[in-house]
């Protein structure tokens, strides 16, 4: 009885998870591989279109025969590289019309003419011409005659399904792109970008954690940043931050803080004077990491102060008997207990920050200094048009994931155990 | 250590005085008034006075007395120091004062000599001040965005820091960016593109993810550990390793350009979030309601839809929120699966807009309006489910 019952439940578990596991199967599992398989070939853009035989209908009267007319079909391969085997095409002419001399590739079947025009060429094409004769005397209607639309059918190799493979990516990767420049940009970008929304984070939490008025809304509004929608933030940045009509940059200039308008968001290098010394500072980098803490921050405050409001009040209780201070009661009692917390969320702020494409590409669309793996996946796919390109700095992305995953389950499995 | 601390509450005081003060008048020189100086040593002097001469009353005068005192004294030097500001210029700083004598009033020579009471000044008015601050540099641009849209390319050429909205004029006037992207850029249609994407995820993601969080809570079968680790593994995978992939795809099928595919990529995006969240919750649903439903002979279809859908009505319309977000404020795959603006969602179309480098940026900022509002007035409305699910980690980004 009860082994059949597990049968049962089995089958039902499988039932029910199977619309889910199917789509997310399609959707994220399979590009993932698709890329591994992408990543080996010589794709273009254009070459993911696949090659399709095409005809435009063209129908002109001829001037000394009122009772003939003649149709071009201007026939072509829409394809520019790939060829199209075994043409076949299709039109019905009117009824009481009669091709007159038709071509020998064609022939009439009830009021059709079927054609096999064989193997097309990339780039092919023909002006494909067929005169019809009119024998009911009527008037004739080229529109009527225009209105029927030919049907053209063909076979076609995909450039995505051959089993040609080269490695030609691969090195261009590793090679030919400043591969170690993207790899610091975004190192760069990563560990700055989460450092700073954690320390931010900790900042927050530890004044909304105390007592004063209006502190509900405050917490409210310390999440819209990471609550608003991306674009719209990005661009209201990117005009406070314009050094010509922006706000910030005015503000600056009219308080005389600056002499001359900075442009954050386009300036690569900014040189500051440090005691003699030049300092280089990745100025457009640093906006943009200056933007994603402002933006992510909100995340760990959140589960900061969660973490927060858990410890016992008798921890600090106990601590104002013993005469401590504030500053000694955040570092012996505050920071140790919010120590897992922010490991965690290290981690997890690492990994999408690694992963950050839209923030990057509004604000400066990867130019500056700015252009990390993600961007540089777009760039490669649809600026430069080369999506094998794109599918092989994708796989590198995946693999270093991969990594940090993997150090991610290991740090909260230990976690786990110590619990 | 009885100086040390008075003096570190004077200057610590002060400079809270002064930032206060400074951020009131940036906002005022964003409402067109000319101002060129923080005056900062006048200031911080004047603060250091008030502080000090608080300490030295204690509590000989009434607090309200001596706050009006306090402000009445600084309004007058301030303004004399500045000359000719309008009138509401002087009362915000003399509120701002009123708030600062409150602050200040509580400490007096006692309370200074306690132990640590230096530390305490610092942190106690790091906190007013991160406050202030955190509120100012999280708001500002939400501020700005609002006051851009309300202003014309020709004023802001003539003052770019004149933000200030004349609500004296005719209300087309004012609301003439909001027109001009509705009628002109067709935004309507936008939006209805974008609600239609993001409540259709919605739909269809939790008629996926509820059974599927059902099995995974509640069945038992072969693989529903490796099922579970999966769920968030593939959840930090990101988009845009997705993309190139599902574009060549798309592209092949005539999937692109279209509504219906975008929608497909979203539900399989959100997919994973919904389904930890939902089991999560499922859990926690007492196991004896099953078992006399089992009882009543109601199979698993009736057990989901009589038992566990009413009982779970918190938790579901958390994770509709969620993905009605996700959806909404996605940006990625609308850049990459549309290019016609006939199908553009709402981010899409904003994108599309500031390509042209000649679109006006008040129309910029309206549209930035449309898109943000919906989603800040969901947040804000229903924050008591929303911010738990936060912490689960439920936007990914």
């Amino acid at each position: 009885m009860s082994d059949k019952l597990s049968k049962i439940e089995k089958r039902t578990a499988y039932i029910l998870l199977l619309p889910a596991v199917f789509l997310v199967f399609s959707i994220i599992l399979f590009p993932i591989f698709a890329n591994v398989w992408i990543s080996f070939k010589e794709v273009g853009l254009k070459d993911i279109r696949i090659p399709e035989p095409r005809a435009k209908k063209i129908v002109k009267s001829l001037k000394d025969r009122p009772d003939e007319i003649k149709i071009i079909y201007k026939l072509r391969n829409s394809s520019l590289i790939l060829d199209i085997r075994d043409v076949k095409f299709q039109d019905k002419i009117p009824k009481d019309f009669e091709p007159l001399n038709l071509d020998e590739r064609c022939q009439l079947k009830s009021n059709t003419i079927y054609c096999n025009f064989g193997n097309w060429k990339a780039k092919y094409k023909e002006n494909f011409q067929i005169i019809l004769v009119n024998n009911s005397g009527k008037k004739i209607d080229k529109k009527e005659i225009k209105s029927i639309k030919p049907k053209l059918s063909g076979k076609s190799d995909n450039i995505l399904l051959n089993t040609n493979f080269t490695l030609k990516n691969f090195k261009k990767v590793f090679f030919q792109n400043e591969f170690f420049d993207l790899l610091s940009t975004t190192f760069y970008y990563t560990f700055f970008g989460t450092v700073g929304s954690i320390v931010f984070g900790i900042l927050a939490a530890q004044l909304v954690n105390q007592k004063f008025f209006g502190r509900t809304f405050m917490r409210s509004i310390l999440l819209f940043p990471y609550v608003g929608p991306v674009v719209a933030l990005a661009y209201t940045w990117e005009l406070l931050l314009d050094p010509y009509s922006g706000t910030l940059n005015n503000l600056l200039l009219n308080f005389q803080v600056i002499q001359e308008p900075l442009n954050l968001l386009g300036q690569q290098y900014l040189t500051i004077n440090f005691f003699g010394f030049d300092l280089k500072l990745r100025l457009a980098l640093t906006t943009v990491i200056i933007f994603e803490i402002w933006r992510y921050f909100p995340l760990a405050f959140l589960f900061i102060l969660a973490r927060l409001q858990a410890v016992p009040k008798e921890l600090y209780e106990a601590a104002d008997v013993d005469g401590a201070g504030p500053i000694q009661k955040f570092i012996s009692i505050t920071l140790p207990q919010i120590m897992a917390v922010i490991s965690i969320l290290f981690m997890i702020r690492f990994i999408w920050n690694f992963n950050k494409f839209e923030d990057i590409f509004l604000l400066t669309g990867g130019a500056s200094g700015t252009r990390t793996l993600p961007i540089n996946v777009y760039e490669q796919g649809f600026t430069i048009s080369d999506i094998g390109m794109g599918s092989a700095v994708s796989i590198v992305i995946v693999l270093l994931l991969l990594i940090f995953m993997f150090i991610y389950f290991r740090l909260l499995g230990r976690r786990a155990d110590e619990n | 250590m009885k100086i040390k601390s008075q003096i570190l509450y004077c200057l610590i005081s002060s400079i809270f005085l002064f930032s206060l003060v400074s951020i009131w008048k940036v906002l005022s020189t964003l409402q067109g008034i000319d101002l060129q100086n923080f005056n900062f040593a006048i200031i911080l002097t004047l603060g250091i006075g008030i502080s000090l001469i608080n300490l030295i009353i204690g509590d000989k005068i009434h607090k309200a007395i001596k706050s009006i005192i306090f402000a009445i004294l600084f309004t007058f030097v301030d303004g004399y120091l500045l000359q000719l500001m309008p009138i509401w210029y002087n009362i915000g700083i003399f509120g701002i004062l009123i708030f600062y004598s409150f602050k200040i009033d509580k400490y007096n020579q006692k309370n200074l000599k306690l132990d640590h009471s230096s530390q305490t000044v610092v942190f106690e008015f790091l906190t007013l001040f991160g406050i202030v601050l955190f509120s100012f540099v999280i708001l500002f641009p939400f501020y700005m965005m609002i006051v851009t849209s309300f202003k014309t390319q020709a004023a802001l050429l003539i003052n770019p820091l004149d933000f200030s909205i004349n609500f004296a004029q005719d209300i087309k006037e004012l609301f003439k960016s909001y027109f001009v992207i509705f009628d002109t850029y067709k935004f309507g249609r936008y939006i209805l593109i974008s609600t239609f994407v993001s409540v259709g995820t919605v739909i269809v993601t939790l008629i996926f993810a509820i059974p599927a969080a059902y099995a995974v809570a509640r069945l038992n079968f072969f693989g529903k550990n490796f099922l579970s680790t999966s769920i968030l593994i593939i959840y930090m995978f990101p988009a845009i390793v997705l993309v190139i992939p599902l574009y060549t795809v798309f592209s092949q099928l005539g999937l692109r350009n279209n509504v219906g595919g975008l929608l497909i990529v979203y539900t399989a995006t959100t997919l994973p979030v919904a389904i930890y969240m939902l089991q999560g919750y499922f859990k926690s649903i007492p196991k004896e309601l099953e078992e006399a439903a089992i009882m009543d002979k109601l199979n698993w279809f009736g057990i989901i839809i009589k038992i566990i859908l009413p009982l779970s009505i918190p938790a579901i319309s958390s994770v509709a929120l969620y993905v009605f977000m996700i959806a909404w404020n996605e940006f990625l795959f609308s850049l990459m699966f549309l290019d016609n603006p006939n199908s553009f969602t709402l981010s899409r179309a904003i994108q599309y807009l500031s390509g042209d480098a000649e679109t006006p940026r008040q129309y910029l900022m309206a549209g930035s309006v449309v898109v943000t509002i919906p989603v800040l007035f969901i947040f804000v409305y229903f924050e008591k489910y929303l911010v738990s699910g936060l912490t689960a980690g439920s936007v990914k980004g």
